[in-house]
């Protein structure tokens, strides 16, 4: 079979990139790692006329940690550079973890963070954590820029909040809470380097023993990786225990809509989700309750 | 429409006229007769066609021939340069036995070296991790995994020349 033709252009500035995919409209595609872009070409699931790259453009590589205004990874930030950037581990070490749980070592030395959100699988190893923590992305558009919840960004499988000639330049996460503590679990067929099959990233926040606030985001079991806001709310305003969170779990287990398909049948992500569950926000509290000692 | 680029590959500058839709992999293999990077799964998850690229191991059938304009590439030529005298990771895998029907071979070698230049003597488990890119049929991961480790003995720490 021929391979699939392409132009390729590859600007040095955002607002070069975004008059492009103006210019190209729906046949012009926006790339950073292209580890999920070019699987999705030569599977002939998409025919782009144009590749736009990005990973030209100075700057936009940046990863900034700041006491006031967070954390800051920009678009074309490697998987690889967030998992191991010393500021993130330290204050955000759940995102570096997310980041070093995605696919393989080839893969995340191309791809990228924002890609990985950008591309919406339901599965997004980055998505939950980044949810989790009330993310924010940057857009810049022809009409100017944008921030928009990270819960907001996500519309469907493959699909995003993103209008024609718009490109996402960072995505951004507030400083955590005093107090609080997070986790991501995931499960897949091959150990940790495929598509996870289930997901789960939370962040919560303890004021002593008691759940002051609660956020618990599951990854490829909806269409979206998804809040499970009931079970969020059983945990706010009490005392966190074993118990409860075992009752949490099964509450964000029946929130989903999992499918089966080749990663997983239904019914094992249903369970899994409220093994995930259990495992993270145990995981979360202990790490709030560490911090609570310092 | 071509695009100009210039590109080093174990030390060699090529200026070529690739198409915008070319690979890594394809200009390596057809255009500069490199056929030691092989070409696997296509899709990035069996790793047999792991180059690096300024310092950093990638799937090279992801990776587009025109984004490597001004790139410094090394192939699993590079390691035995005067086709000679093997490389100490090239010596590893032969002695331990870690290399069977050879496809994965390669990749397997520049994810060894990848790894081994930031970390010379990993544990088994930090061995096993730089290599879960990579797939092989035959060895059963084991052999390998011995090679890698005698290869970080063998060569001790490495100054960071190409990072």
């Amino acid at each position: 079979m021929p391979a699939a033709q392409f132009d390729y252009f590859a600007p040095t500035t955002v607002d070069e990139a975004v008059a492009a995919l103006v210019k190209g409209g729906r046949d012009t595609r926006v790339m950073a790692g292209g580890t999920d872009l070019l699987v999705k070409i030569r599977h002939r699931m998409l025919f782009p006329k144009c590749i736009v790259n990005l990973k030209r453009i100075a700057g936009l590589d940046a990863i900034t940690v700041d006491k006031k205004s967070g954390l800051t990874i920009g678009a074309t930030a490697l998987l690889a550079d967030v998992a191991a950037h010393q500021g993130i581990r330290r204050h955000y070490p759940t995102v570096a973890e997310a980041a070093g749980a995605t696919a393989n070592v080839q893969v995340r030395n191309m791809g990228t963070v924002v890609g990985n959100l950008c591309n919406a699988s339901p599965s997004a190893d980055n998505a939950p954590t980044l949810m989790a923590m009330a993310a924010t992305v940057d857009i810049t558009g022809p009409t100017g820029s944008r921030r928009m919840p990270l819960d907001q960004f996500f519309q469907g499988p493959g699909v995003t909040a993103l209008e024609t000639g718009e490109i996402v330049t960072a995505v951004r996460v507030p400083p955590p809470a005093a107090g609080s503590g997070t986790a991501y679990h995931s499960l897949s067929q091959r150990g940790k380097m495929d598509c996870s099959a289930v997901g789960v990233g939370t962040m919560i926040v303890l004021n002593g023993e008691r759940c002051t606030d609660a956020r618990i985001i599951v990854g490829a079991c909806a269409p979206v990786p998804m809040r499970t806001l009931a079970a969020e709310k059983m945990l706010i305003g009490k005392k966190m225990t074993d118990t409860l969170i075992r009752k949490a779990a099964q509450q964000a287990s029946e929130e989903t809509s999992p499918i089966t398909d080749v990663r997983a049948s239904a019914p094992y992500r249903w369970k899994m989700v409220s093994v995930l569950t259990i495992r993270a926000l145990a995981d979360a509290r202990k790490m709030a309750l560490r911090k609570q000692k310092k | 429409m071509k695009h100009d680029i210039s590109l080093t590959v174990n030390g060699d500058t090529y200026n070529l006229a690739v198409e915008a839709w070319r690979t890594l992999n394809e200009v390596l293999r057809e255009d500069l007769n490199l056929t030691g990077t092989k070409l696997g799964c296509g899709s990035g998850d069996c790793g047999a066609c792991t180059v690096i690229v300024d310092g950093k191991s990638v799937s090279s059938c992801l990776t587009l021939a025109v984004e490597m304009d001004g790139r410094q590439i090394l192939t699993v030529e590079g390691l035995a340069p005067s086709g000679e005298t093997l490389h100490p990771i090239q010596e590893a895998f032969i002695e331990k036995g870690a290399i069977q029907c050879g496809f994965c071979t390669p990749g397997m070698e520049i994810s060894a070296l990848n790894l081994l230049e930031t970390n010379p003597l990993p544990s088994d488990d930090q061995i096993r991790s730089a290599i879960s890119g990579n797939l092989c049929r035959c060895t059963g991961y084991n052999k390998i995994v011995d090679a890698i480790a005698e290869a970080g003995r063998r060569m001790g720490p490495q100054p960071k020349t190409r990072r």
